[in-house]
């Protein structure tokens, strides 16, 4: 016998000892991390809340910081999120409606497929890059709040085509088929009873998409989404800023007041986002109880 | 829609109830139909025009670039002044700080989130797993900038304590923080790949005696490297396309010096950088930024693609 029993027990006890510290290692690096995510929230609030107040969201970027405010980044960036919505969802939902229900399995439907999970991956700043040869050089649309749009609204298609097509899977398949053996034709019940069931699922991808936009900073730079914007844009065609930049552009001056400003800026981003994150959230729950 | 069901001729027979005889042959062409299935059709051609447009665009002006620089002095030169005399165009200094950053995050984020991974799956109370991964979520959420602006405002000024010859703008700080970013998605896109490792694999090695830690390093990770390895790829190739944290933390120096402390540029930040100046259109200096987004392009494409093929390849599949 290699080993005694005492041995033996012995080594049994080590490794059982080994798989508790293991797990308690997994289960401390997981709390830090969720630690972490506090202490950042902490430091933010702490640097950032005495900025913040009704002159802060009325008010112009300015060289003083006393006066300064993101007035003008918030308005920007409610334009460029309602611009990009209008331009990303119809086209998004469409081609997930395409390849889930028109496409079939063929040759070109996998394309298709293979291409969009690559362009899921491309830097975002590479977008940037093609949105400032194409709509602002090519195009000629300027330094413009359509410019930034198109350019987000590539960035987040893939996203949004993507989760809408999860969405569209998880339709049964019995309820395609009572629409067709009613007599339907494929738009119809593609229309009328594949896009109301999946439409929850939909708008959770949506608004996640959107999020994402809201944060985005390296295209809109690209494209020359002006740093300091005293006015209010009016139309489409407007140039304008957007509030991850006016953010990057307090943060990159060296006064402790802008980075303060900055704290106060990243506040009132990270609460857009989190009441965009709770309304997915938000949409989900109430759709997984009316589906049961 | 109702009153379009009334007007089909298909249907409108109904109303007369159904003939004896009736052809139950397809009626004619759907004009309706095949219009908007071509619209459908075209919606998902933009994503095979973006592509191209890409691909077009970033061939297109990086031959330009190579009119004016040769290819060899682009990928060999080790000095990188593009935008002021004498000018050099060697893009190893900025492949060089990338790399830096990216090793360095994965150096952080690689096991820290393969832990959190193992936690989550093989650990954690389901409660627990329904509270941490919306968090890990809202982590992976929060804009790049928002990452710039902890690392200049806390990373920084913590690091500077602990080693206080340690520059302003540096890469350790960059690294740190681009780890911080890309740990959620290793985590939960490897909690999902190891949930996936069917439980009967675990029985079956806990019927043999082994303890927690043997089943999940043996049986469990091995099961699922696919998705794990895959999660490692994609946080890479992410790292390697963040911009705004980077260039905020680390700065704007294209060297190729060894050291964490120091200032570096990352290609990415190199970008950003011409960009907020007053680029002018078609200058080399302008063609530059086509070069270097061409190389990140095709760096980020390269691994993205690898990551694919080990999750379609290598996957183990359990019923």
């Amino acid at each position: 016998m290699p080993f005694s029993s005492e041995q033996e027990s012995r080594h049994l006890a080590h490794r059982h000892r080994k798989a508790k510290i293991f797990a308690l290692f997994c289960a401390a690096i997981t709390w830090s991390c969720v630690l972490l995510l506090g202490v950042l929230l902490y430091q933010v609030s702490i640097d950032g809340f005495k900025w913040l107040d009704w002159q802060f969201i009325s008010s112009f970027p300015s060289r003083f910081p006393e006066r300064a405010g993101i007035k003008s980044a918030l308005v920007g960036t409610i334009w460029l999120i309602s611009l990009v919505a209008v331009f990303s969802i119809p086209v998004g939902v469409s081609t997930a409606l395409y390849l889930e229900e028109f496409a079939g399995r063929g040759k070109l439907a996998k394309i298709i497929e293979v291409n969009i999970a690559n362009l899921a991956g491309v830097p975002s700043i590479v977008y940037g890059i093609l949105g400032l040869a194409i709509f602002v050089r090519y195009f000629a649309l300027e330094r413009s709040l359509v410019s930034g749009a198109l350019t987000m609204s590539l960035l987040i298609l893939p996203v949004i085509i993507i989760a809408s097509r999860e969405a569209i899977k998880t339709v049964p398949l019995s309820i395609r088929n009572a629409a067709y053996s009613l007599g339907a034709t494929k738009w119809q019940t593609t229309w009328s009873h594949v896009l109301p069931a999946s439409f929850p699922g939909i708008m959770t991808g949506v608004i996640l998409a959107l999020s994402r936009a809201i944060g985005e900073t390296a295209p809109l730079i690209m494209i020359g989404a002006l740093t300091f914007v005293a006015f209010l844009p009016e139309g489409p065609m407007d140039s304008f800023t957007a509030m991850p930049i006016q953010i990057y552009n307090w943060v990159s001056r060296p006064q402790q007041d802008f980075h303060e400003l900055a704290a106060a800026g990243i506040i009132v981003l990270l609460a857009v986002l989190l009441i965009m994150n709770a309304t997915a959230i938000f949409i989900r729950n109430k759709t997984e109880r009316r589906l049961k | 829609m109702t009153e379009e069901l009334q007007n089909d001729p298909a249907n409108s027979r109904w109303e007369s109830g159904p003939t004896v005889g009736r052809s139950i042959k397809k009626s004619g062409v759907r004009w309706g139909e095949f219009a908007i299935k071509s619209w459908l059709a075209s919606c998902s051609f933009i994503s095979i025009v973006t592509t191209v447009a890409i691909v077009f665009l970033l061939v297109r002006e990086t031959l330009k670039f190579f009119e004016s620089v040769s290819p060899g002095d682009f990928f060999f030169g080790t000095t990188w002044t593009p935008l002021f005399q004498p000018s050099a165009f060697g893009v190893l200094p900025l492949v060089w700080g990338t790399m830096i950053v990216t090793i360095g995050a994965a150096i952080i984020a690689i096991p820290t989130g393969l832990a959190s991974a193992i936690y989550l799956s093989e650990y954690a109370p389901d409660k627990v797993r329904r509270t941490i991964k919306p968090v890990l979520e809202l982590l992976a959420g929060i804009p790049t900038v928002v990452y710039g602006y902890f690392a200049l405002t806390f990373v920084t000024p913590a690091l500077r304590n602990i080693f206080p010859d340690i520059q302003v703008f540096n890469a350790l700080s960059a690294s740190i923080v681009v780890g911080i970013m890309v740990l959620p998605m290793i985590a939960t896109m490897s909690d999902n790949a190891l949930r996936a490792v069917p439980i009967s694999l675990r029985q079956g090695a806990y019927a043999l005696g082994a303890t927690s830690y043997e089943v999940t390093t043996r049986v469990v990770v091995p099961a699922g490297l696919s998705g794990v390895m895959a999660s490692f790829l994609l946080a890479i190739s992410r790292a390697i396309g963040e911009t705004m944290a980077v260039s905020l933390a680390a700065g704007q120096t294209p060297n190729m010096s060894l050291s964490m402390f120091e200032s570096i540029q990352t290609m990415t930040s190199y970008i950003v950088q011409v960009s907020l100046g007053d680029t002018p259109s078609g200058g080399v200096a302008y063609q530059t930024l086509f070069a270097v987004a061409t190389l990140l392009f095709a760096i980020t494409l390269v691994i993205n693609i690898i990551s694919q093929l080990i999750l379609n390849r290598f996957r183990e599949v359990y019923d």
